[in-house]
């Protein structure tokens, strides 16, 4: 693992250590550091199935740690009470990997939403904020327009929106380049690293697009079996001389990481016959 | 044997989970219905959603129900040359029994299963999870106008289902079966009591639709958010809806008319 | 119907409708009229049988009803039915005489209290009896006396 320069603790927005987290009888994770520093773009990567949007739910406070602390800007998530974990959501922004808009409610309806709900601004103000955010993601055009009518990307362009429109501090992004086209993916990118920079936001990227994260990130963490196996900036990872990172990175089919699902041999399987 | 009681008692047990975790879920909606006061545009909404889109089915089944309620009973009465008490059969019938159950099995149908498919899809495309995150908290800002929508339009419903019904067959008793009209309504007035038999019935629908609405957001809520899940939550809806109400007007009518 | 004026209307009229119709069932379907018109005063009768006399009874004087049976109990020291009849309170002068019998509407139908003016000058009040009662006619009775009389009453003239 790469060794991470000293963390200033004042400057740590999210601190996760030691996570221990189970379902269905698997530990999902099995003793987890993870620290986001103010300001930074974190990618979370790793393969299928090890978690990444779990990772998501336990900052978000949706699901609670069996072991081990998770704060968020200073609180401690797994212990807040209802309210209290409340008022920390709205320091945040999730973008989902499906966009989760409304799909009975326009997109300007969408990007209203929180503010209607928390907010007692008046309509006139709430316009100006829902136009400044869709042209802040380049769909002031399509305000009209349901959901079902746009394209994947420009709906999690659209949920981008909705995620700043409460101005948060921090923005959780769920597999955000997940099946999209390479101009959407483009697009997606770059916003991701403008807002960040632009808003002065801490940004978590979960992905297992490799190149997308690493080209926007300025540090990674990468996640296997329950553990961080590697972290640091891209350059340290693209350098670490690890079989299994340079398979992930490199997106070889078999090494570390099997190609097969744990199963007995194949000779066996095939003398076995039917189950009765 | 012993896989046998194994299944049993595993499936007694998960049942036995789902009743509590629908309990305290019901509690926590509840809870939850003061936002509405705040807002009551949420509770129109759906009250516009659960009620009003369910009203068609509802008014022409309860004409025809009284149509055919009207056939049948005179069929029968005319052979004790008690035809002129059509109108209190009727009545009767519609404003204990009919009334409440049949608008809650339609009820069911109609409403309560579109309502725990748009809960149910909402949960399967994350809109639930993403409310959350906003921290709008999705049991008081979609479950409880919508369980307070059906609470509200349950009774509503039965009482527009039996005035049609009575209707119903006071037209096909004066122009098909030569009732005298007037002894259809003055034999009705004289037996139908407003405390024991409409009151009553109102009482009944009020508990179908806190049970119709509870079972809808619930099973919508608690699926496996697949569409396989949503598909098996919306099927449950409308069997364990109808199930329960039965069951539930059995024990009512023993109470209230012994 | 995505204006949410047009919802709003509908819900309106959704919820008047269904207010209406319960209103309607109230006042047409069911007797809460007779309810209201409760406020009368109260007669007692006493009944060696009231046969199939039922509570909210119509009470009727020359056919036309004038009041509802209010109460029926069984009067433990004279061990006959104790009837009470409200007579709604428009008809305040019926004679203190007025004699008061349980008769069957048609063959089968239901049971009511008919009364029977009587000559006197004064008017029945609050807490009044009727004087002459008149019992529920019991078809068993009447088909039972009539074989008596068929068979014992034949052979005794």
């Amino acid at each position: 693992m790469a060794d991470l320069s000293p963390i200033d603790s004042e400057d740590v927005v999210i601190d996760i250590r030691n996570l221990v987290f189970a379902r269905g009888g698997r530990r999902l994770f099995d003793g987890v550091d993870v620290s986001v520093r103010r300001g930074e773009v974190v990618a979370i990567m790793g393969p299928s199935g090890t978690g990444k949007t779990t990772l998501l739910r336990l900052i978000g406070g949706q699901l609670r740690a069996a072991g081990g602390q998770v704060d968020v800007a200073g609180e401690p998530v797994g212990s807040l009470s209802r309210r209290a974990l409340y008022r920390l959501r709205r320091r945040m922004g999730v973008l989902f990997q499906s966009g989760a808009l409304f799909t009975d409610l326009t997109c300007y309806e969408n990007v209203a939403f929180p503010l209607r709900e928390h907010t007692e601004l008046p309509e006139a103000i709430i316009r100006h904020v829902v136009l400044m955010k869709l042209e802040a993601v380049g769909l002031r055009g399509a305000r009209d327009l349901y959901p079902a009518e746009l394209s994947g990307g420009m709906a999690r362009r659209v949920s981008l929106a909705r995620a700043l429109a409460l101005d948060p501090e921090i923005i959780l992004y769920d597999e955000p380049f997940a099946g999209q086209d390479p101009i959407s993916m483009g697009a997606l990118m770059q916003l991701i690293r403008q807002l960040n920079d632009a808003l002065g936001l801490t940004s978590v990227v979960v992905s297992h697009d490799v190149d997308e994260a690493l080209s926007i990130a300025d540090r990674a963490y990468v996640i296997s079996g329950g553990r961080v196996i590697a972290a640091g900036t891209p350059a340290e990872l693209r350098a670490s001389d690890s079989d299994w990172v340079r398979q992930f990175l490199n997106a070889l089919p078999d090494g570390p990481v099997p190609f097969h699902y744990p199963a007995a041999a194949m000779a066996d399987d095939l003398r076995a016959g039917p189950k009765p | 044997m012993t896989a046998w009681l194994q299944t049993l008692g595993a499936s007694t047990l998960a049942s036995l989970a789902t009743l509590g975790r629908s309990v305290q879920f019901l509690v926590r909606v509840a809870g939850g219905l003061d936002e509405l006061a705040r807002r009551p545009s949420l509770l129109v909404q759906q009250m516009h959603a659960v009620g009003v889109l369910t009203l068609v089915i509802i008014m022409v089944s309860g004409v025809f129900v009284g149509m055919v309620l009207a056939l049948q009973g005179y069929y029968t009465l005319v052979d004790f040359g008690a035809e002129q008490s059509l109108g209190v059969l009727v009545a009767l019938s519609l404003t204990r029994e009919l009334g409440p159950v049949v608008t809650a099995l339609l009820f069911a149908g109609r409403a309560g299963s579109s309502l725990t498919a748009e809960i149910g899809l909402m949960k399967a495309t994350e809109q639930l999870a993403g409310m959350e995150m906003m921290a709008v908290d999705p049991e008081r800002r979609v479950i409880a106008p919508r369980l307070l929508a059906a609470l509200l339009s349950l009774p509503l419903l039965a009482a527009i289902f039996t005035l049609l019904g009575i209707l119903g067959a006071y037209l096909v008793g004066t122009a098909m079966l030569g009732i005298d009209g007037g002894s259809f309504w003055s034999q009705m007035q004289a037996q139908v009591s407003f405390a024991d038999d409409i009151l009553n019935g109102m009482i009944k629908s009020v508990l179908f639709g806190l049970v119709a609405g509870w079972i809808a957001v619930f099973n919508g809520y608690d699926c496996m958010p697949t569409s396989h899940g949503v598909s098996r939550a919306t099927t449950r809806t409308v069997v364990m809806t109808s199930l329960v109400v039965l069951g539930l007007d059995f024990v009512l009518t023993a109470l209230m008319f012994d | 119907m995505n204006n949410p004026r047009s919802i709003e209307m509908a819900v309106g009229a959704f919820v008047a409708a269904g207010l209406a119709a319960l209103f309607v069932l109230a006042m047409q379907v069911s007797n809460i009229t007779a309810f209201q018109r409760t406020e009368g005063y109260t007669v007692v009768g006493y009944f060696q049988n009231v046969g199939g006399l039922r509570e909210r009874a119509p009470v009727r004087l020359s056919g036309v009803q004038i009041g509802r049976v209010s109460a029926i109990r069984l009067d433990q020291q004279r061990l006959e039915a104790r009837v009470e009849v409200t007579i709604d309170a428009a008809y305040d002068d019926l004679p203190s005489d007025t004699a008061a019998s349980i008769r069957t509407s048609g063959l089968l139908g239901e049971q009511y209290v008919s009364l029977e003016p009587g000559g006197m000058p004064d008017a029945l009040g609050q807490g009044d009896e009727f004087m002459l009662t008149q019992s529920a006619l019991v078809l068993e009775d009447i088909v039972g006396q009539f074989l008596y009389e068929q068979s014992g009453g034949g052979g005794s003239d």
